[in-house]
């Protein structure tokens, strides 16, 4: 594969082609910021998230390949701003109750809130009616805390290939739905990849809960990124 | 020079916010010295006795006396502090926002199984419930906010020794939590 070299924030980069900005920057021990992205996932661009500024122009770096020379602007004030208001848009749009909810500690959307330093949003809080669906076998589904990255849909399949969620109605009623018969014949452990893929307390797998203590969980000591950041 | 005064109430919270702040521990020695409380529970002043310079407040506003609270702190404080989930966005008690307040009282006073005389209270002297719970900053202008359930005690304590000394805020990541 051939070596492609780039610059973010004027730091030097290499990294292969058909590597997107992202997948590059986490070789070169950069951190761009994801929610809809997860590891060995085809990229759908969704949350826009992981912005960058590459030529003056605002781009997905989940979606957008590397180039010779590209330039990259990454961790600048503007596109750091952007960013966090992307959060408090999620966090408003929802009904999040970190204190009562399962994933607290471990969960991607508040983990950005804390790497921002979001002490509330700017917007004003929606309060929507959304559904708590723990009809199913294996999983609950609470609609109130989706964020709608589709890393269920996209990579929750059964060893056939069937895509066990999926997104039903449209627009702002749209909302994540598992198939019934499919879900219940989910292995302990595709129910557990389903709660881990997914970035907040979505998905949730039944039978188990808040079983790690609070100080030992993913985000209580050491930032999202910080694995990653050089 | 007189100490810079400090006002706090809880209104719909748990006072965990409250407890949280007791739990900065041997550090209330260096609070006492550094300011004077006025109308708080800490110290059951009831009234405002004097304009205050911080005023700080947990839990959401989920009934009209909730409202009157609030305002007249804004009146009294200087500098207003959001702290909690509650204060911030409602936190438990707004898990009712999605219901219709009909139902929320119906349920709780003529449907739920362990209630004896059917009535829903309606006495002049009980503060009127609102339709939903709402955040503080919806009601009044909030100047800082401080997250958590409960805010850690570092993240009281780093925020109210900056601005007492006027240094910038320097939050310790594990300080910042929202659960
Ligand atoms: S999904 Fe994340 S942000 Fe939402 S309530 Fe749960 S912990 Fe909080
Ligand atoms: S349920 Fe979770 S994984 Fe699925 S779309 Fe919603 S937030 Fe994403």
């Amino acid at each position: 594969m051939s070596k492609i070299t780039f610059e973010i924030d004027g730091k030097e980069c290499t990294g292969k082609a058909g590597q997107t900005i992202v997948e590059a920057a986490r070789d070169n021990g950069i951190y761009i910021p994801v929610l809809c992205w997860y590891e060995g996932m085809k990229p759908a661009g969704i949350c826009r998230i992981c912005t960058v500024r590459v030529g003056g122009r605002f781009m997905a770096a989940c979606t957008t390949p590397v180039a010779e020379g590209m330039i990259v602007e990454n961790e600048i004030p503007e596109l750091e701003d952007m960013r966090k208001a992307i959060v408090e848009m999620l966090f408003v749009e929802g009904n999040h109750m970190c204190p009562t909810c399962e994933k607290s500690g471990n969960c991607e959307l508040q983990a950005l809130g804390y790497r921002y330093g979001l002490m509330a949003p700017r917007f004003p809080y929606l309060f929507p009616k959304r559904k708590m669906d723990a009809t199913y076998t294996k999983i609950m589904i609470d609609t109130n805390r989706c964020v709608q990255c589709r890393r269920c849909v996209r990579g929750i399949v059964t060893k056939d290939g069937k895509h066990i969620f999926s997104m039903t109605n449209r627009s702002g009623h749209s909302t994540i739905v598992a198939d019934p018969q499919l879900e219940s014949k989910m292995s302990d452990e595709l129910a557990k990849k389903a709660m881990d893929q997914c970035p907040v307390g979505a998905i949730l797998k039944k039978e188990v809960g808040f079983a790690v203590p609070i100080g030992k969980r993913k985000y209580d000591v050491t930032p999202i990124g910080s694995e990653i950041q050089k | 020079m007189s100490k810079p005064v400090v006002a706090t109430a809880s209104l719909a919270g748990c006072f965990g916010c409250h407890m949280s702040l007791l739990d900065i521990d041997d550090r209330i020695l260096q609070l006492i010295d550094l300011v004077e409380f006025n109308k708080s529970p800490v110290d059951d002043i009831k009234k405002f006795t004097k304009p205050v310079d911080i005023g700080i407040i947990e839990g959401g506003c989920c009934n009209s006396e909730n409202v009157e609270n609030l305002i007249e702190f804004r009146k009294n404080c200087k500098i207003l502090i959001s702290l909690g989930e509650c204060a911030i966005m409602g936190g438990l008690p707004a898990m009712r926002n999605g219901i219709p307040i009909r139902e929320c009282l119906e349920e709780a006073y003529l449907n739920c199984v362990t209630v004896d005389d059917k009535i829903i209270p309606n006495d002049p002297e009980i503060p009127m419930i609102l339709d939903r719970v709402y955040p503080l900053h919806e009601i009044v202008k909030i100047d800082y906010y401080l997250p958590g359930c409960p805010p850690r005690a570092d993240l009281i304590w780093e925020a109210l020794t900056a601005l007492l000394s006027g240094k910038p805020l320097n939050i310790p990541y594990e300080a910042l939590k929202y659960d």
